[in-house]
């Protein structure tokens, strides 16, 4: 591995760890080599198993295979008490405090300073609390309760509590994913001056401006796999882009050309405030826009919009040249819209009820007699689409609950299309599918653009959106960065659009090469 | 107790200023001062119901078995369960003990109290231990031990049930015993009080359980003992209705299979009036205590202002919506100054 410290000063060393969840790799072979007084980037696509490596560094996950060593010491951790008390904290992407407690409480929950009898010692419990706030250069009240802080606010207190722990290894996980510019800064002066005190950390982050000015070490993971490492000094934005990304698309199904008809969905304008900006596009009839961009960039969001599941501030959307009011689901199913959406068990299925429930699920109004609905009408009604599908399950009064992923995620297809949409907009088709069905969701949705169907594509899965997708946009932080045609569309173009800051609020002291991207 | 201080910056008020401004702005204090009208209003009615001795002794008396009950019942709901069981877990410790008295006459009383505080840890100790090892909901759980135990208790009674005579004396005494004109069974209601209130504002245990309650995924990522905590709670709501269920046999002196039917709702009722969340991370067992005095005196005080039977359950569920509706506003007031006072700081 070229860059990284001598063995013997490792404070945190993984070396080929793998996990799995059932029959799901999530981690094939992770490995990572953090040295004291270092900030250390741990970066890749989503899914490429950071999180799988930093919840086994926190003891929420035993690994199944690797070496785990902490100070050159083997060790295993069973629960997050075992990890803390080894001395690695952990700050989660979604900081996990208490409301209900004081600020202080939650620092010190489980290891309060105890005086005689064991009676916690609330006086100098307070005045450590007041003591960390200032060394971090926060105005927090340490007797205020929890609920009610910022993200910013709330991350500060898990780095206070990790500083408390005396911890020697210390993880973020995308700390800065919701934080403003100010305190961002206030962040990586808190993180430099830990390093400083030679404590190892690990920073996740997909900015790279961010990675380049605060890490001095890189290690990059791509499909549950560790890539490389690097000295930062050494390496540039382009070659971590191009090792995140290096895998062949050929492997998916590519859509067929389709004839590009008139355009079936206008969006202009649409807002959102703190969510989405300025966001205006169109997609044609038989084409296939993906939607590419980071996990929280604000692709779902601007689909939730368009569907009308939530509301917007401004902008217009028309199908076909006719208005959509916004906030109603039920207009948009009208006016042609079908959406299928990323968490198929919670929102797309009632994962009780029949597959004939489900199928039958939005034009039930039209399947009544009188009012009433019969099992036969459902099974009638859900038969050709199951069967067109191909919906593995041995009848229609299956329960859901017992399916697949991808023949969970048939059935959403199934329910929707019997809609007979204009637009169909479908939120990480692919998701939790095994690869086998995956080629038949892609040749699915292949065949439908060529049947004059419109479809917007979100998807966190680069080949997936380079593979089926006629033209791409990519969204970072709520705007549009970038529109590429599906010649244009290369990893490495995506990925620079996906991970470019729009707006920078504070300037950041080293300078970088940061990929300028316009719309 | 309730940490209402919405400063983002250090507090610049004295330590006594804060101290009295949280007192002022508890929700125990509320409940107190509702409390204390109820009594004067009545007083005024009827000047027999504080200023007689038996007005007197009534008033501490009758809510010692309810305060115990809600006492153990706000430390589960702090940890964000319920334990429906303790109506039942009464009634079958009251008959363990009077059976205690019938099978071995001349057992010593204070061996019959420890006896019956572990009977009521053991029946809790198996609420505790279906809720944390197999993962499924207290209320479910605890609805289900009600039946069981309160079943238990029917096919062991039968038909038959102890009577005062089958206890002795100086048990039944405990039941009307005063020190200083305050009923014995208070003293030992207060008592138990102060402890668990003690525990959970100065214990790291009692800590944890707010902790717990307040949000269990993050209590399981801090690496906090949540299943051991959970349990603990259980086993102690168990014992203090086991204590109750003591206290009850000497108070009443007769037991039969109807005891403490239906009180785990009043001490749920209790405990919700006093300010203890029913999802769990906030309120103390100080404020569950009054409202167990309020939710008892309440109903002792309507009929003697001349408040038909009929409408007094009527005034304990409109105070029970009444407190949680109250909780809600006050909450969500709270939240956006807390959200509000962040703001200004950060622009500043």
């Amino acid at each position: 591995m070229p860059g990284t410290a001598p063995e013997a000063s490792v404070a945190l060393e993984l070396r080929d760890v793998a996990k799995s969840f059932g029959s799901v790799v999530a981690l094939r072979s992770g490995s990572l080599a953090v040295a004291p007084g270092s900030i250390h980037a741990l970066v890749g696509e989503n899914g490429a198993g950071k999180s799988t490596l930093v919840k086994i560094v926190a003891g929420v996950h035993r690994r199944d295979s690797g070496v785990f060593r902490l100070h050159g010491a083997d060790v295993d951790f069973g629960s997050t008490a075992e990890s803390k008390s080894a001395g690695v904290a952990v700050i989660y992407q979604e900081p996990t405090l208490f409301p209900d407690l004081s600020v202080t409480e939650n620092i010190f929950m489980g290891r309060q300073p105890v005086g005689r009898g064991r009676r916690i010692d609330r006086p100098a419990m307070y005045a450590e609390a007041a003591g960390l706030f200032q060394r971090l250069g926060v105005a927090i009240d340490p007797r205020r309760p929890a609920r009610g802080l910022s993200i910013a606010d709330q991350q500060i207190i898990e780095i206070a509590k990790a500083i408390s722990l005396d911890a020697s290894v210390l993880v973020m996980d995308e700390p800065t994913a919701a934080l403003s510019g100010v305190e961002v800064d206030r962040l990586f002066a808190v993180a430099r001056s830990l390093r400083d005190e030679g404590r190892a950390l690990v920073f996740i982050s997909h900015r790279f401006d961010e990675v380049f000015a605060l890490c001095d070490t890189v290690t990059v993971m791509r499909d549950g796999e560790y890539v490389s490492t690097d000295s930062i000094a050494e390496t540039s934005v382009e070659q971590i882009v191009s090792r995140m990304v290096g895998r062949e698309v050929g492997e998916l199904f590519p859509k067929t050309p389709a004839e590009i008809g008139d355009v079936v969905l206008d969006v202009a304008g649409l807002s959102s405030t703190g969510t989405f900006h300025d966001i205006s596009f169109s997609v044609r009839a038989g084409e296939i826009v993906g939607l590419a961009g980071l996990v929280g960039a604000g692709r779902s969001e601007i689909a939730r919009a368009v569907f009308g599941v939530d509301g917007y501030d401004a902008g217009s959307v028309h199908i076909s040249g006719t208005a959509v009011p916004p906030k109603k689901p039920r207009a948009a199913i009208k006016a042609g819209i079908a959406f299928v959406p990323e968490d198929r068990r919670k929102q797309g299925l009632v994962t009780e009820s029949s597959v004939a429930r489900n199928v039958a699920g939005v034009i039930r109004g039209r399947l009544t007699h009188a009012g009433l609905l019969t099992n036969a009408d459902e099974n009638r009604a859900a038969g050709p689409w199951a069967g067109r599908l191909e919906v593995k399950t041995n009848a229609l009064d299956a329960t859901a609950t017992t399916m697949s992923g991808g023949n969970q995620q048939k059935v959403v297809l199934a329910k929707w299309l019997a809609t007979q949409p204009r637009l169909l907009i479908i939120d990480e088709p692919t998701r939790g599918i095994d690869v086998g069905t995956k080629a038949e969701v892609h040749r699915l949705l292949s065949d439908l653009a060529g049947e004059g169907l419109a479809i917007l594509m979100i998807s966190s899965e680069l080949p997936e959106v380079l593979g089926m997708a006629d033209r791409v946009l990519v969204v970072c932080e709520g705007r549009i960065t970038a529109e590429l045609s599906r010649e244009d569309a290369t990893p490495e173009a995506v990925m620079h659009a996906a991970t470019a800051r729009v707006t920078h609020a504070a300037p950041l002291d080293t300078p970088l090469d940061t990929p300028e991207v316009t719309a | 107790m309730s940490s209402d201080t919405l400063l983002v910056e250090p507090s610049t008020v004295s330590p006594a200023k804060r101290i009295v401004g949280d007192l002022l702005r508890s929700r125990e204090i509320a409940v107190a001062a509702v409390l204390v009208v109820v009594v004067a209003l009545t007083t005024l009615k009827s000047p027999d119901f504080l200023f007689s001795s038996n007005g007197w002794r009534d008033l501490l008396l009758t809510p010692s078995l309810l305060l115990l009950l809600a006492v153990g019942q706000a430390v589960v709901i702090i940890t964000r369960n319920v334990d429906l069981s303790v109506g039942s877990t009464l009634g079958l410790t009251a008959y363990f003990t009077g059976n205690l008295f019938v099978d071995h006459p001349g057992i010593p009383i204070v061996l019959v109290f420890v006896l019956g505080l572990a009977f009521g840890a053991f029946l809790g100790f198996v609420n505790g231990f279906l809720v944390t090892f197999f993962n499924v909901p207290a209320l479910v759980i605890t609805l289900g031990t009600l039946y069981i135990y309160r079943g238990i208790f029917l096919s062991w009674a039968g038909s038959s049930r102890i009577n005062a005579s089958d206890m002795p004396h100086s048990f039944l005494d405990l039941g009307t015993k005063q020190i200083l004109t305050i009923p014995v069974l208070t003293i030992i209601g207060l008592a138990v009080l102060g402890l668990v209130g003690y525990y959970l504002y100065t214990a790291r245990g009692g800590r944890e359980l707010y902790a717990i309650g307040s949000d269990p995924d993050a209590a399981v990522l801090y690496g906090l003992p949540v299943k051991r905590r959970v349990l603990g709670a259980f086993v102690l709501c168990g014992a203090l209705a086991g204590l109750a269920g003591v206290v009850y046999a000497a108070r009443y002196g007769t037991v039969s299979s109807g005891a403490g039917y239906g009180m785990e709702l009043q001490a749920v009722g209790a405990a919700v009036i006093g300010g203890v969340a029913i999802f769990g991370g906030s309120g103390t067992v100080w404020g569950a205590a009054i409202g167990a005095f309020l939710l008892v005196t309440i109903n002792r005080a309507l009929p003697v202002v001349g408040i038909s039977d009929f409408w007094q359950r009527a005034v304990v569920g409109a105070l029970i919506i009444a407190a949680v509706v109250l909780d809600r506003v006050l909450s969500a007031r709270q939240e956006r100054r807390l959200v509000a006072a962040r703001d200004e700081t950060r622009e500043s």
